[in-house]
């Protein structure tokens, strides 16, 4: 007994790596990805206990050759996966040129979605309209597939005159209630207990819908986290809890979020939770398993947590610069490919698409964003002057303002 | 109208209120069969169904974040935190999320929630069951900050915190809970039943929010104080033969300034009383607002009466308390110089 406890040296504090830092080889080897279509699907009312293996899995529909397997895969029309993928297009576009803006000096701050465009957009057609959302801050998409304005976005990027949040919010911390999109906070995984009390009282009021969350890989850690999963299981809340592990959290690696030992969809095992565990950029798999966990909800059956693998394609935010923590090529080398191409090919291997539609397509997205930008910029972009008025700042504070706000009012004017 | 104890008060509040209201609701730690570990909640889940009243896993930051939730929903969720000393884990949602949701989202959502939760000290209930945290809420933009200071106010404090379209703490002085504890530990408290501010209406009724209550007239200093600070505020003066004026100033933020500049213009002298600790307590705030506002009418300075800067004693818990003799050492002060 004294041999085994006072063994000299034997503690040594461990400290989670990456496989590939910045001028190494990108290194996957320690994922497995199993086949596409291998994953049985489970009764609607199976029981947590019955599904942990799905946490150790990955439900995967479409091959690498766009070929959609295996009994996971959804019931859609091609009108409706086009519909999908001219979302994920105008998404991307939309991206793309308002992280340039930002580094044209016309808003402070952009955050895109590249890479992981399917875990918004899927989830969002696979529910009903007035299904609630609860969003982090990558999933801009929810609002492109339930058709808001894009003008108002880019209204909101620019906190100017028109800006739906009067210049309120950092860009791209969208709300729109009447969408059924949740003012996007900024803290981490504050939004997840929020979600699950929006689905309680939904329950409480028996009107039918349903609520979703998502939150990070490295947002997992929060204690918000584990109290909204308590809160979930203890109540039966009927919502979706989205992890999107896109492996980075700025220039964390997954591992320091706890992933290095296990799966994020294992840590709804504990709680009694069905695990879902899908390829984040196979846009039927994300979308049938989001079908799956909206009717289970739906029956009153409790929530999923729903673990999305896949890869941040861009930088954390325009501050940041992942050159510096990972390989370059990380992502481009991503063995589960790109949500739009794989949906381009899947598309085209049903006869339903072409590359000449898909390239029309594509330009038809970036002409949109292009003539929508330019009537945003000639409201204003970030400034002073486009903003809202000196007074608005202490507007929506309280439903009325109070002394203190009306004296410090005048007091801004008189300066 | 029956007299009633803080906790019955506290209770019919929030009977009125479910009854009149379907979207009214209340859970927390222990609040639901077993009716809240102060009994605030008793007899609401047997009468209204355990969906209207129950309990919660022991995780505040969970409580307030499903709150929120809820009342974004459109509900108006009472939640109790069990001792305001717990309410640390819940501070991110209270702060980050509660207090700025209409803000943020320019007005597209609000949070109209009410918190809870008992505070102060005098019970023997050490460092972790006798804080005073309310400077911590009435520093946040977005936030209402109440404390009753009797059974009738608390009742109808509540209800407009329930009513109110933002969200709002209501700490509730649990020393005074039973009965208008004055101050002098060793002499008998006296019951609610003998206090008139007892007699409280079984039916509903308000009472402002932002609105002071000048608890006694007077004309040689104004004393400022609210939850149980207000009994031993008034038995330092009668203690003492001081004619103070003393204002229970019941809602802290917003508070009524109005009240505040006419007392103390009127008597040119301010004493304020609060049990937390006086380093950035609201008395500094109290006090500057009297500075920036009265310095011409003031004959004497200010003087604060509070905890001291220590963790709340369980042994030394009446030499750290701010009892009546604190009270009339600093009005003698700033009355004689």
């Amino acid at each position: 007994m004294d041999d085994m406890s006072r063994k000299p040296n034997a503690l040594e504090l461990h400290i989670p790596k990456p496989r590939a830092r910045p001028g190494d080889k990108p290194d996957f080897s320690g994922w497995s990805f199993p086949e596409p279509g291998a994953t049985p699907k489970p009764d609607i009312d199976e029981t947590a206990v019955e599904m942990r293996d799905y946490a150790y899995g990955l439900i995967r529909v479409l091959d690498m050759d766009g070929n959609a397997l295996g009994p996971w895969t959804p019931s859609i029309s091609p009108d409706e996966l086009r519909r999908g993928l001219k979302h994920m297009l105008l998404l991307r576009a939309y991206d793309e040129r308002m992280h340039r803006a930002q580094r044209q000096g016309k808003t402070s701050f952009y955050m895109q979605s590249l890479g992981e465009e399917a875990i918004s957009i899927a989830p969002t057609m696979a529910r009903a309209p007035d299904d609630m959302c609860f969003p982090s801050y990558r999933q801009q998409g929810i609002l492109i597939a339930r058709d808001y304005p894009l003008v108002d976005m880019m209204h909101q990027i620019y906190s100017n005159a028109r800006d739906p949040m009067k210049g309120r919010q950092l860009p791209v911390m969208y709300s729109s209630k009447k969408d059924g999109f949740f003012t996007i906070s900024g803290n981490l995984a504050t939004q997840v207990p929020q979600a699950v009390g929006w689905a309680m009282a939904s329950a409480y009021s028996n009107d039918g819908r349903i609520a979703a969350t998502w939150l990070g890989d490295g947002s997992t850690a929060e204690g918000d986290f584990h109290a909204a999963m308590t809160f979930a299981a203890v109540y039966r809340a009927p919502v979706i809890i989205n992890v999107v592990n896109n492996q980075w959290a700025i220039s964390s690696f997954q591992g320091i979020a706890g992933g290095e030992n296990t799966t994020f969809a294992a840590r709804a095992v504990g709680y009694g939770m069905p695990p879902l565990r899908v390829d984040g950029n196979d846009f039927l798999a994300v979308y049938a398993v989001t079908q799956w966990a909206a009717e289970r909800a739906r029956l009153n059956l409790g929530p999923t947590m729903i673990e999305h693998f896949t890869y941040r394609g861009g930088p954390h935010s325009t501050s940041d610069d992942p050159s510096r923590y990972r390989p370059a090529d990380e992502g481009r080398q991503w063995p589960l490919g790109d949500p739009i191409e794989r949906l381009r090919d899947h598309l085209v291997t049903l006869g339903e698409w072409s590359e000449g539609q898909h390239r029309a397509a594509q330009e038809e997205a970036i002409e949109t964003v292009r003539a929508v930008g330019r009537e945003a910029e000639k409201v204003g972009v970030l400034s002073a002057d486009a903003a809202h008025s000196r007074e608005s700042m202490f507007e929506d504070v309280y439903k009325e303002p109070d002394w203190r706000l009306i004296e410090q009012r005048d007091e801004q004017g008189g300066v | 109208m029956a007299n009633m104890t803080m906790i019955q008060a506290l209770n019919s509040a929030l009977d009125n209120m479910m009854e009149r209201d379907p979207n009214v609701l209340t859970f927390g730690e222990d609040v639901g069969y077993f009716g809240g570990v102060f009994k605030v909640t008793e007899h609401l889940q047997k009468k209204y169904g355990a969906k209207r009243c129950f309990d919660a896993p022991i995780n505040e930051n969970g409580i307030a974040g499903v709150a929120i939730g809820m009342a974004a929903y459109g509900l108006r969720p009472v939640i109790e935190i069990q001792f305001a000393d717990y309410m640390y884990p819940a501070y991110d949602q209270l702060v980050s999320e509660a207090a700025r949701l209409r803000y943020r989202s320019a007005g597209d959502f609000t949070s109209p929630l009410t918190v809870r939760m008992p505070y102060g000290g005098g019970i023997r209930g050490g460092q972790t069951h006798s804080q005073s945290p309310e400077a911590l809420f009435t520093h946040v933009a977005g936030l209402k900050t109440v404390i009753p200071s009797t059974p009738y106010d608390a009742k109808g404090l509540l209800i407009s915190c329930i009513e109110d379209d933002d969200p709002v703490i209501f700490m509730e002085p649990k020393r005074i809970y039973n009965g208008p504890f004055d101050g002098f530990h060793d002499r008998q408290v006296q019951p609610w039943s003998k206090h008139p501010a007892s007699e409280v209406p079984d039916s509903y009724y308000k009472i402002p929010l932002g609105k002071a209550n000048i608890v006694r007239e007077g004309e040689a200093v104004t004393v400022l104080a609210y939850g149980t600070m207000v009994h031993v505020a008034l038995a330092a003066a009668e203690e003492a033969g001081i004619d103070a004026e003393i204002i229970d100033l019941r809602t802290l933020v917003p508070v009524d300034i109005e009240a505040i500049e006419t007392s103390v213009e009127k008597t040119g002298r301010c004493v304020i009383v609060h049990e937390a600790t006086r380093t950035s307590g609201y008395g500094a705030e109290l006090s500057a607002l009297v500075q920036e506002r009265c310095f011409y009418k003031l004959e004497a300075p200010i003087q604060r009466v509070t905890g001291y800067d220590t963790p709340y004693p369980h042994s030394l818990e009446w030499e750290y308390f701010p009892t009546p003799p604190r009270i009339i050492k600093a009005m003698r002060t700033v009355i004689e110089g």
